[in-house]
């Protein structure tokens, strides 16, 4: 499930909700739950950070991001995928994303929550727009992300 | 009709975040005559001025049609909803 959303969200609401089958009962049939959470940081590309904005193309986001979660599911044998990102003003510190994958064994779990979070960086289009010491700037694209993207070529 | 978005930083250069594009419109007249690409649009639209050849001729632009990233030989069909952004900077 994909959800692009203003408001925060909570990690053992997600936790929990990846753990739980659709009709309520105990998702039993994986054994392995990996989840990251990315955060706003203090310092990027040289400057002091106290806050962003994140903009973003509504209605192509989500849908690439389910093109990032097909693709993952074609890869890997996966139980319940999510994925939640956030738009709008956001503080330090403030949570920006959350990819969570559950699957029967481990390897699974972690290649694919690496796999959308590479794709998610490069492919679907939010761009963050920083408040900082000296003033706002748009953040700029890293080579190194294009990079993590290409090790799954 | 094609509905042309812009997005950041390019959408803050240009001070323009929609246009919308009749496609009788007959500054468009001659390349209607065959198919008209994606890239015609954008060469179409660098023409405008200089702010706009400076911004719409950035080799790092990404451009989506129908809400997916597409290459310049992409033909345009009215009805289209293209983009044009930047380097995405989510996660």
């Amino acid at each position: 499930m994909i959800s692009v959303q203003t408001h925060d969200f909570d990690m053992a609401t997600e936790y929990h909700a990846l753990l739980t089958n659709t009709d309520s009962t105990i998702n039993s049939a994986d054994g392995a739950v990996v989840t990251f959470v990315g955060l706003v940081r203090d310092y990027n590309q040289g400057n002091h950070v106290q806050g962003l904005t994140l903009e973003h193309y509504p209605g192509m986001t989500e849908k690439a991001l389910e093109d990032i979660v097909i693709n993952a599911r074609a890869k890997w044998l996966l139980g319940k995928v999510r994925v939640i990102h956030r738009v709008g003003q956001l503080n330090l510190s403030d949570q920006i994303v959350f990819v969570g994958v559950t699957s029967k064994h481990r390897e699974a779990a972690f290649e694919a929550a690496q796999f959308i979070m590479d794709f998610l960086k490069n492919r679907a289009p939010f761009w963050k727009k920083e408040n900082t010491d000296q003033g706002t700037r748009w953040v700029e694209a890293e080579v190194k992300d294009e990079l993590a993207q290409q090790r799954w070529d | 009709m094609i509905k042309v978005l812009f997005f950041a930083q390019l959408r803050e250069s240009l001070n323009c975040a929609e246009l919308r594009i009749e496609l009788n419109d007959p500054k468009f007249a001659s390349i209607l005559k065959s198919a008209f690409t994606l890239e015609q649009l954008r060469e179409q639209l660098a023409n405008t001025d200089d702010t706009w050849q400076l911004n719409m001729q950035n080799g790092k632009l990404l451009m989506a049609v129908n809400q997916t990233i597409v290459n310049g030989e992409h033909i345009l069909q009215d009805g289209d909803e293209v983009a044009f952004f930047p380097p995405v900077t989510g996660g």
